[in-house]
């Protein structure tokens, strides 16, 4: 958070100032996510508007119920996509732990939790990379919906096809995520942010890293619980 | 290089982003040609990037709107030249063929409506004037600045690429509705012609994104001290909301491309369900819905008019009261009724879809949502006419295309309130009615906002004027064109003459428009050649204009003028200047005009 002390006289919105006391570069970031914030929505409501319309969905207890190295058949419903929220939801954690670090210009901590949330980060990708793997095995791809419906009869690819796009567009978000917390590691480790007498840089990246979580909120919401 | 200067308060200092310290103003690093005129990150000259970008893709799109005029009006005729100049694909038999008809309506749509109207117009001059008029060294990262640039330069060059496919461009219309656009095997202009204008768009909606945000950053942290949101030009505040417009309507457009991409490559079906294609079918998609993506379309498509639009209302308030020599009548009204569209820009858009088996009931709320679009309108229209009452209106070429802009706004004003009722829609949708709307309303009128920008600041970006006698043929040309262009087409829209169709001849009832038709090709041409002047006279001003020997040639308020005549990198020689007062003092106290940087006196009236 910057500390800007409002100088007596002057207006909040008078010019001469960021009216937020945040730099320009806070101010985009929010901004951004805001306007991402429009992408995960249309592609969400999107989907809601499909299944809304349309006759019969896969049960995600059943579709979702594998875990790795567990014996074919095994009925864990959502075990593992808990642990993988619960793995991204605790990146989270270390990445507030970093920025604070960050505001008490202590590098190491900085260091020591940027690698634990890049670490998690890698950890999340994993997962989701081995659900897929998993999935595309028992037939499931982009226009392939090997699950049935509830009630038994084939269910509409769509099902797939939106759990493929969504999930992959946010896993792909976590990677652009985890490739900013290497540059920013890297720019702690070299002494950048020492120079520059802030660690604001971190901060704007744990804004993004919050929003990726956040929308996973919502995305497994929407694919693993309704 | 950023907002150092701005925060100039040492207090300030731990918000300082990027902590080299360069000064601006006395501007001493070298420049080589590369970063001067090609990466450069001088907003002024990313603003001229845009503007001649702009100019190139207002010149192809302006041409390709001739030639299938040349179908429309002449349908009988052959011009042999056509088909040694275009090939045979475009023009076999030097008559403009169905599939190149298409590919040129929907590749004059798109290229008009984004890479001229959006790029050119918001590009150019959100980037030349928002740090002017703010009174700010640079954009807030010109980095990002100069890559918006240069995203929309590769966007144009793919666009610019798909021209020349072997099946040509996409030709399902700059909408791009599925299923026409999802499958290759629908026509031929939906295989690589589309997967090029996909690509195109895709890079165009993060070169928008780049830039807005930088936009919105600028004008809220970067304004120098005394500037308070209050004193903002209307220009600025114009560009403000379209910047929020863009942010927050492109990537819905960005989803709804994603999604037809993968109905196009990877065999999903979000938008695909029972189709037949000549026959053959049904296909195995199964389930979607094409009226999703026109919902995710339209999302983006109806505030991208205001995109549009705004930056011309902006630029036309600021040049409507200094030419008047009054203040704008009803500066905060402007501000509210620029804030009212912004917000109904997002509540509108299914009055596209009135005719897509929307639900009634829901129609008619959208057409009492876009009725209420009205109301802002009339406020700016009527502010506009009462900022000319009785004032000492000085006739540039800026300030007639101002004017223009207004008449054309009322014109295509008038007739969206027709189109907005879902009623009247059922007669008029997709008819010539439309295309004379909005042409009128979002393509001319704001084309007139441009020029009026171009002839305003053309001596600020280049130290020099623009011709005012050729100005003037332009003007008369172009205005008197335009409604004979598109008048005519409401009668057409009227008697039910669709859009769209490639030969009106053949059909009975539209026989008689053949002579419209053709006086409306005509006209076309005529005013395209006009543009071509106005090309001439821009270019040749660059380097042979009248050159400009004041600081403030117009007698302008705002802090542009108060930079050297020809600002470098960082605009301000020294200190930035210090805002005491709005920007509209004209005509106060006796004096014709009071720039912004001037103290209130102590014997000043208050308003």
């Amino acid at each position: 958070m910057a500390t800007t002390a409002t100088a007596p006289g002057t207006k909040l919105w008078g010019g001469g100032k960021s009216p937020f006391n945040v730099e320009y570069g806070k101010l985009m970031m929010w901004y951004f996510l805001m306007s991402d914030a429009f992408t995960f929505g249309a592609f969400l409501i999107s989907y809601g508007t499909i299944r809304f319309s349309t006759n019969g969905w896969p049960d995600p207890n059943e579709v979702f119920r594998s875990f790795p190295f567990a014996p074919e058949g095994v009925h864990a419903p959502l075990v593992f996509v808990s642990i993988m929220t619960f793995i991204l939801i605790i990146s989270s954690v270390t990445m507030v732990l970093a920025v604070h670090a960050g505001h008490n210009m202590d590098k190491k901590g900085v260091v020591k939790n940027l690698i634990l949330t890049i670490i998690g980060g890698l950890a999340f990708l994993s997962c989701q990379a081995w659900e897929w793997t998993h999935l595309h095995h028992e037939g499931a791809w982009w226009g392939a919906n090997p699950f049935l419906n509830h009630d038994g009869t084939a269910s509409s690819t769509n099902f797939t096809n939106y759990f493929f796009t969504i999930t992959g567009f946010h896993g792909f978000h976590v990677f652009s995520g985890v490739i900013i917390n290497i540059v920013m590691l890297i720019m702690t480790l070299t002494d950048q942010f020492e120079k520059r007498g802030h660690y604001l840089m971190i901060e704007k990246a744990g804004l993004y890293w919050h929003f990726v979580d956040l929308v996973w909120v919502f995305v497994f919401t929407c694919f693993y619980l309704i | 290089m950023s907002n150092e200067a701005v925060f100039q308060a040492p207090a300030a200092a731990g918000t300082h982003h990027d902590a080299h310290g360069d000064h601006h103003g006395e501007h001493h690093h070298h420049e080589t040609f590369i970063t001067k005129y090609v990466f450069s990150q001088d907003h002024k000259m990313i603003a001229k990037q845009f503007l001649i970008t702009g100019m190139v893709w207002a010149v192809l799109g302006g041409l390709m709107s001739v030639l299938f005029r040349l179908q429309i009006g002449y349908p009988d005729a052959n011009f042999p030249w056509l088909q040694d100049l275009l090939g045979k694909w475009w023009a076999e038999g030097g008559k403009i063929t169905p599939q190149a008809y298409y590919a040129l309506v929907t590749t004059h749509g798109t290229v008009l409506v984004f890479f001229v109207l959006t790029a050119g117009l918001s590009g150019t001059f959100a980037n030349f004037l928002i740090p002017l008029q703010v009174g700010a060294r640079d954009m807030a990262s010109p980095f990002m600045n100069m890559l918006s640039y240069w995203f929309f330069f590769t966007a144009s060059v793919v666009m610019l690429s798909s021209i020349f496919v072997e099946n040509g461009p996409f030709s399902g219309g700059w909408t791009a509705y599925p299923p026409l656009s999802a499958l290759g095997d629908a026509s031929p202009g939906s295989k690589t012609g589309m997967d090029l204008w996909l690509i195109s768009m895709a890079l165009f909606v993060v070169s928008s994104l780049l830039g807005g945000l930088n936009y919105i950053a600028t004008v809220l942290n970067m304004r120098t001290k005394g500037m308070s949101m209050t004193r903002l030009p209307l220009t600025i505040w114009a560009l403000f909301f379209t910047a929020v417009l863009g942010v927050l309507s492109f990537p819905v457009l960005f989803s709804g491309f994603i999604l037809l991409i993968f109905d196009r490559n990877f065999g999903t079906s979000f938008y695909l369900s029972d189709i037949f294609v000549n026959g053959v079918g049904a296909l195995p998609n199964e389930g979607g819905s094409a009226i999703l993506y026109q919902h995710l379309f339209w999302f983006l498509g109806h505030p991208e008019v205001y995109i549009i639009l705004l930056p011309a209302m902006g630029m036309v308030s600021e040049i409507l009261s200094v030419n008047s020599r009054k203040p704008i009548f009803g500066y905060m009204a402007m501000i509210g009724s620029l804030f009212a569209i912004a917000i109904l820009a997002f509540l509108v858009w299914a009055h596209h879809m009135f005719v897509t088996g929307l639900n009634p009931f829901l129609g008619s709320i959208f057409v009492l949502l876009t009725l209420l679009i009205a109301v802002p309108s009339a406020i700016k229209v009527f502010n506009w006419i009462t900022t000319l009452w009785r004032g000492n209106i000085r006739f540039t070429p800026a300030m007639l295309f101002a004017i223009g802009f207004v008449s054309l706004f009322i014109s295509g004003g008038l007739t969206g309130i027709w189109l907005g009722n879902s009623a009247l829609d059922i007669h008029l949708h997709d008819t010539y009615f439309v295309i004379a709307h909005f042409h009128i309303v979002m393509g001319v009128a704001s084309m007139f906002g441009m020029f009026a920008g171009i002839y305003h600041w053309f001596p600020k970006m280049y130290g020099r004027y623009l011709n005012n006698n050729l100005g003037y043929i332009h003007f008369w040309i172009t205005i008197a064109g335009a409604y004979m262009i598109f008048w005519p087409m409401h009668y057409e829209g009227l008697a039910g003459m669709p859009r769209r169709y490639y030969d009106y001849s053949v059909w009975e009832s539209f026989k008689q428009f053949a002579d419209l038709n053709r006086f409306i090709s005509t006209v076309a041409m005529i005013v395209f050649s006009v543009q071509i002047l106005f090309l001439v006279n821009f270019f040749y001003s660059i380097f042979k204009g009248r050159k400009v020997t004041t600081q403030n040639p117009w007698g302008a308020n705002t802090l542009e003028w108060t930079t050297p005549i020809h600002p470098g990198h960082g605009n301000w020689v020294g200190e930035i200047p210090e805002v005491y007062r709005w920007a509209y003092d004209y005509g106060k106290d006796g004096k014709e005009f009071i720039p912004q940087t001037k103290p209130i006196g102590d014997d000043e009236s208050h308003h």
